[in-house]
């Protein structure tokens, strides 16, 4: 009796990770369609076959070969270290808008520490250049971390700020210090690295950072839900004041917690500039900090969903190029079918009721309650 | 006044105020034109901040609102007369453009409310949303209507002062930098002054600082919690719509992907820094871009002597990062605690009936 019950409630809970996310992908690709049958007249005349022929494309771009697929598992790297960053500030009732600048200083000092060790072994160069990535990040979330915790300033404005910031250091220690001076550097940027290049494990550039945040998932699950600090972590998240009557320490919790998340960004930049782009520019163009916040909401805060939004969101991103080459699609289509899959699991409500999902919570209010809401409660640390 | 120059470390202080003083006048237009569309994202952000509904998505808003604004102006070019009317270089398609803008970033934050009031969606979910999507449709529909490139409808003119006005002796400069400005930064600054009268004033700021503050309270003495916060939030699409308008038929009139580089979430950093009040926000927003000025100023006229090649060693990236270090430093220290109207970010529920 009591093991039956408990296998219907796993059935449904599945159920419910699996059917709302569904739905909420098909109604993107049916309001996408509408909004490229309506944009027709703009590209090649009205034609109401157009999503067909761009979804194809988009597929096959993203699925169709071995280098499409290598190439969505790279562009979702990046957003899965990232998701990460930003789920794991949401369980710890944090809402960290800074994995943007986070990314680019976890960048910033991979580049540092792979120039400066440009003529040393691969051995060495690779490992110290992805933890000085992995520091620089993790310093760039202890600020915002420490700030929220003693001065109450609140991590949404602290970390958009900082955000900025970030850009501006990058962009002067790579126009200024460490500007390149080989004869590839046309522009303002480093010379390629060469030590600290990550090798390439599987087709053309599925390189080690990819197995890296593949590695990272199981990990942030452990340290989420079977570690005392995780513990720690969601319950500070849920609530504070119960927190600290437990014994719990929740300014050390706030500050572990931004530092964690400034560490996995961190990596996600280091991986990026040493894996995929080769050398670090001044002006590194990346909206990465922000497509993971859609990634961790998509995935519901938790390390596994995080990993299947990351993946899909890596796939269409890979895809988009084919699309625009293909059916004359720009690729900010995948933007607004992004965006309007979120807008589907947010109004969960909605769509339960019309399509008669009847299945336990575990919607994206649920798992993320405490995030808006901390917004008010600042000086409740 | 030279002597002072000569006490160490004090003395470079004293001397850069004087600079940044009689420096000022110059670069003060530029600094109020780049404040304008900042102020404006942030008075969206106060209605509804300050209703209890938190706002991240006046980046999106004014994203959408500024390609609205660009292309409804360059469609309405091509269909009606397009003469100026007489002052600030107004025209009809112009006028159309704005009013398309104002309705579409209504639009937008009548979906933001729709998400967080009835919906009781996670209201930072629902702001992620709208930027997501904006970038994403403004991006696509850019690109294919650039391909036929659209011809452009020109943009609002500076108001002509009155030359006792502007060349008033002394604050000549502040009176041309405030108020010979285009429309959209005109009716700026009377909203700021309106809404900060109105906000501790009148019935309705007491009503939504209410609903702000401790919505249960306020239904007991019988507001409407639902319906005002729905009122504020659409309201609040107004000062999206003319902080995007600005950007497209005002300040430039031409549209970018993604034009709005951050200027939403700037705004919201101003609304915090000015402690949730529209002159409180204006004031920030000023603070924000003066320094940006100030760095331009002292790359063409650097003060002299040791001060002026010390401010040139520095890069410019330091000079544009500083609005940003500014408000971490004031937050964590000065308004540290500048406290959120308490029920910022949760949905309200009204208890049911019987109970």
């Amino acid at each position: 009796m009591i093991a039956r019950s408990w296998r219907r409630m796993w059935l449904r809970r599945l159920q419910a990770l699996v059917l709302l996310p569904a739905i909420s992908i098909l109604l993107a690709l049916v309001i996408g369609a509408i909004l490229m049958i309506l944009s027709s007249p703009l590209i090649s005349g009205f034609d109401l076959l157009l999503p067909l022929t761009a979804y194809r494309a988009l597929a096959i771009g993203a699925f169709g070969s071995v280098n499409g697929l290598v190439g969505s598992l790279v562009n979702a790297t990046p957003l899965l270290l990232a998701g990460l960053a930003v789920g794991i500030g949401f369980k710890g009732g944090l809402f960290n808008i800074g994995a943007q600048g986070q990314f680019l200083v976890g960048a910033l000092t991979a580049t540092i520490a792979a120039i400066a060790l440009n003529a040393a072994s691969p051995l060495v160069a690779i490992p110290v250049s992805l933890v000085a990535g992995m520091v620089g990040g993790l310093a760039w979330g202890f600020i915002p971390g420490f700030l929220k915790a003693f001065t109450g300033a609140h991590e949404v404005v602290t970390t958009i700020m900082l955000n900025f910031v970030a850009i501006y250091l990058v962009s002067w220690v790579i126009s200024a210090p460490l500007r390149g001076t080989g004869p590839e550097v046309t522009f303002a940027r480093t010379d390629a690295f060469v030590a600290a290049q990550l090798p390439i494990l599987i087709g053309r550039n599925g390189h080690l950072a990819v197995l890296i945040a593949a590695v990272m998932v199981p990990i942030a699950w452990w340290l989420l839900y079977r570690s005392t600090t995780g513990f720690e972590i969601r319950t500070v998240g849920a609530n504070p004041d119960a927190a600290r009557n437990a014994g719990m320490h929740p300014r050390w919790i706030t500050i572990l917690t931004m530092s964690i998340c400034g560490l996995l960004a961190g990596l996600a930049g280091a991986g990026e500039v040493l894996g995929e782009v080769g050398y670090m520019p001044a002006s590194y163009g990346t909206t990465v900090g922000f497509d993971a916040i859609a990634v961790a909401l998509l995935g519901r805060a938790h390390p596994v969903g995080i990993l299947f939004a990351a993946l899909l969101f890596g796939a269409m991103q890979q895809g988009a190029g084919l699309m625009q080459s293909q059916a004359e699609i720009p690729a900010q289509m995948v933007n607004v079918l992004q965006a309007v899959i979120l807008f589907f699991l947010a109004a969960e409500i909605i769509v339960r009721r019309v399509f008669r999902v009847r299945t336990a919570g575990t919607g994206v209010s649920d798992e993320l309650k405490t995030v808006a809401q901390s917004y008010g409660d600042q000086a409740s640390r | 006044m030279e002597f002072l120059y000569d006490i160490p470390v004090i003395g470079y202080l004293i001397q850069f105020v004087a600079y940044f003083i009689t420096q000022l006048p110059t670069f003060a237009r530029d600094v109020v034109a780049a404040a304008t569309p900042i102020a404006l994202g942030s008075m969206c952000g106060f209605m509804n901040e300050r209703s209890g509904v938190v706002n991240i998505g006046i980046e999106g808003m004014m994203l959408t609102a500024a390609f609205v604004a660009w292309w409804t102006a360059s469609l309405a070019s091509q269909l009606v007369p397009n003469v100026p009317l007489g002052v600030m270089g107004i025209t009809l398609p112009l006028l159309i453009g704005l009013l398309a803008a104002i309705l579409a970033a209504m639009a937008v934050s009548a979906v933001h409310a729709w998400l967080s009031i009835s919906v009781r969606a996670d209201q930072i979910i629902s702001g992620t949303i709208i930027n997501i999507f904006a970038v994403g449709i403004t991006g696509y529909l850019n690109l294919l209507i650039s391909q036929q490139s659209p011809p452009s409808a020109g943009k609002f003119e500076a108001l002509q002062l009155p030359s006792f006005l502007a060349e008033a002796p002394g604050i000549g400069w502040l009176i041309k930098a405030l108020l010979g400005v285009g429309p959209i930064a005109l009716t700026m600054l009377i909203m700021v002054i309106v809404l900060q009268v109105l906000l501790f004033r009148s019935r309705w700021g007491l009503r939504t600082r209410a609903v702000g503050e401790h919505p249960k309270a306020a239904e007991t003495v019988g507001i409407d919690v639902i319906r005002l916060r729905y009122r504020n939030v659409i309201l609040g699409g107004v000062f999206a719509g003319l902080g995007g308008a600005y950007l497209t038929i005002e300040f430039g009139s031409a549209f970018q992907g993604e034009m709005t580089a951050g200027r939403g979430f700037i705004a919201l950093a101003a609304l915090i820094f000015g402690r949730w009040t529209p002159l409180g926000a204006f004031g920030a927003a000023l603070l924000f871009t003066t320094s940006t000025g100030l760095q331009r100023s002292i790359q063409f006229a650097p003060p002299e002597g040791a001060l002026g090649d010390f401010l040139a060693t520095l890069p410019s990236q330091f000079y544009s990062s500083l609005p940003y270090l500014i408000t971490i430093i004031v937050l964590a220290g000065v308004v540290g605690r500048s406290l959120a109207p308490a029920a910022v970010g949760r949905p309200y529920e009204r208890e049911s009936k019987a109970a």
